[in-house]
């Protein structure tokens, strides 16, 4: 009970108590910290939990299932927790330096506490309901994020991505109550057993339709993809590397939890959307890479070429293919936060973030430059980082069941991918900087978290055998979920 | 905004919004209201004073600031939920520490326990959620006017 409660109720309490202390900087800052530290330590204590005893559920308010409000995590949900909280602890060591007095003054450690706490309990709700509630969260509290630098870009965004985002949970709305009028259920592992052999029905497709549009713009497949590279390069870059590592994460992780629990993943139609969605969106992120100037913009891009992949591996849908989708999205979380942090350090070392203005790092910084080719080799998938091993498992995976376009397109995404991040790197570290650099030191605040991050995109690839256990038993539980709806709903039926 | 009409119902409406919220806040338990529609119809009071007499006085007659009001309700709110899993060992059990059950089964002293505090934390939150973004629009329109 306390293990599910806690990934949710530490955030909340922290931003509660930053938001009672807000006069005080460092008192937010330690009590952020402190909050942030404990999430990471509850999400590593769920998952060394469930890793042994399999998935674990609570009722809120002791209700029981399937009408009270359930929490569940199983391995794949525990694992993502783990990483939210890790990442978020990060992020939190890097605002320190990167935040401006103005954004903390303003709530960023209160909204982003806020956002963790909305994170971890997308990836722990057990009904579909609930789960839109936690979008909700997520959605207020990132654009609280988005607007507390309070420049008009910023609110351009915002606007931007709340427009979108607001369309998609409307969206979702209106398909739960499609799926509540149909089958008189709301709890996933409810929903599993009610809908079993209905997945042809108009209702349930339409309202798998709804759900997968509203999932669909929460990860930004193409063409639902406009908020991402509209928002994403406006922030401070501590909210971005938030925004960039967790939420389309869980955009893809609802669709997968969803799309194997409630509706059928391997349904002709969904197939043949997801196909054709995962295809552009791996073109439209590569070519957007390639033509952006402004680092940020790139990025936003690349964020895209990974939710393409992760879409066409859910396209293939059997079970080694969700297992290296799955692989993909657990390393992608460290990979991007890492990337947008490597990104933020160029960025501040150089004084601009437009590529054609930066250069000659190398000479000053061959650390930071070490450092960023670790962490973009990282990003195209290239041994010995993390990035090379769920490319295998999936094109593996393609290969075996003669999907050869998909094996072709994730190679050329590949490809383009690395083509974007040379071009990013040598911008920055090569090129001859067109005014001189400012001078700076990397601070003790930026440095750290960034050189975690790229020794664990590094250690995740080297000792690869711990991740793709926990994708090869998720991936199955995910395609065969008798055991989560049993430690949900009771051995009774 | 200087009327003499609005000022003057005001004085006498605001403390009448204010006790029917709370009537609304208690009335929730078994019937329709509740800390939400509660907390909305307090902000309205605070909301006409600021409209009748001006933002600052309508701060003074709030006395804390809006955020902080905002944040001790979510606190209060979180205690509810702790609280069942202490008591029970389920996260937002309701738990009745002054009810009693009488020797013939039926049920007697007050229902007042974690579910009244949770709902109080709710008439907080949107107490101070509504007040702060009312009064920080209200001073975004006065600058910009000024």
């Amino acid at each position: 009970m306390t293990l599910l409660i806690s990934p949710i109720a530490i955030p909340l309490l922290t931003a509660t108590l930053c938001l009672l202390l807000r006069d005080s900087r460092a008192a937010m800052r330690v009590v952020s910290l402190l909050g942030t530290f404990a999430l990471a330590y509850a999400g590593a204590l769920l998952y060394l939990n469930v890793e042994t005893a399999g998935p674990i559920s609570a009722q809120m308010g002791g209700w029981d299932g399937p009408f009270g409000i359930t929490l569940v995590a199983d391995l794949l949900s525990a694992t993502l927790v783990m990483l939210t909280g890790l990442v978020g602890l990060f992020v939190v060591i890097f605002g320190y330096s990167d935040l401006t007095f103005g954004e903390e003054r303003n709530g960023h450690m209160v909204f982003a506490q806020v956002l963790l706490a909305g994170v971890c309990g997308a990836f722990l709700a057990g009904d579909l309901f609930n789960l839109y509630v936690w979008f909700e969260v997520m959605l207020i509290a990132s654009f609280g994020l988005l607007v507390v630098g309070g420049k008009s870009i910023q609110i351009d965004g915002a606007v931007k991505y709340v427009g979108l985002n607001l369309i998609a949970t409307t969206a979702m709305l209106a398909g739960i109550g499609l799926i509540y009028g149909a089958s008189g259920g709301l709890n996933l592992a409810h929903l599993h057993q009610l809908l079993d052999g209905r997945s042809g029905e108009p209702a349930v497709l339409m309202a798998a339709a709804l759900l997968l549009f509203a999932f669909a713009t929460k990860s930004a497949m193409f063409p639902l993809f406009f908020w991402l590279p509209a928002a994403y390069h406006t922030p401070s870059h501590t909210t971005s590397t938030l925004f960039a590592a967790l939420l389309t994460k869980v955009g893809v992780y609802t669709l997968l939890r969803v799309f194997t629990l409630v509706f059928d993943l391997q349904h002709p139609l969904i197939q043949s959307l997801l196909w054709v969605s995962g295809v552009l969106t791996l073109a439209v992120g590569v070519f957007g890479a390639i033509h952006e100037v402004q680092a940020r913009r790139v990025l936003a891009f690349l964020v895209m070429v990974s939710i393409g992949i992760m879409t066409l591996g859910m396209a293939a849908g059997d079970v080694a293919a969700l297992k290296g989708t799955l692989l993909y999205l657990m390393q992608t979380l460290i990979v991007t936060a890492a990337l947008f942090m490597a990104v933020g350090c160029v960025a501040y070392l150089s004084g601009t973030e437009r590529l054609d203005e930066m250069g000659g790092l190398w000479r000053s910084h061959p650390v930071v430059g070490g450092l960023f080719v670790l962490v973009m080799l990282g990003v195209a998938g290239i041994p010995p980082t993390s990035g090379f091993w769920p490319k295998v498992v999936l094109i593996d995976a393609f290969a075996s069941e003669q999907h050869w376009g998909l094996v072709i397109a994730v190679a050329l995404g590949s490809l383009g991918t690395l083509y974007a991040v040379m071009r990013l790197f040598s911008a920055a570290f090569w090129q001859e900087p067109k005014a001189p650099l400012p001078g700076l030191m990397l601070d003790f605040n930026r440095a750290a978290p960034m050189t975690a991050l790229a020794v664990l995109v590094v250690g995740l690839g080297v000792s690869a055998e711990f991740l793709i256990q926990v994708a090869d038993s998720a991936s199955a539980s995910l395609m065969d979920p008798k055991l989560y709806v049993e430690r949900v709903l009771g051995a009774r039926e | 905004m200087n009327s003499l009409v609005l000022s003057t119902i005001t004085r006498i409406l605001a403390p009448l919004l204010l006790v029917f919220s709370v009537f609304i806040l208690l009335r929730g338990h078994n019937d329709p209201g509740g800390g939400f529609i509660g907390g909305l119809i307090a902000a309205i009071a605070f909301i006409l004073i600021s409209k009748a007499e001006g933002r600052r006085q309508a701060m003074v007659a709030l006395r804390v600031r809006p955020l902080s009001i905002a944040g001790t309700g979510l606190l209060m709110a979180i205690v509810a939920g702790f609280w069942g899993l202490i008591a029970k060992g389920a996260f937002l059990k309701g738990i009745w520490p002054l009810i009693v059950y009488n020797a013939d089964g039926s049920k007697g002293g007050l229902p007042i326990g974690s579910i009244l505090l949770f709902d109080l934390g709710v008439f907080l939150v949107v107490i101070g959620g509504v007040c702060g973004i009312f009064f920080n629009l209200e001073k975004a329109v006065g600058e910009d006017t000024d």
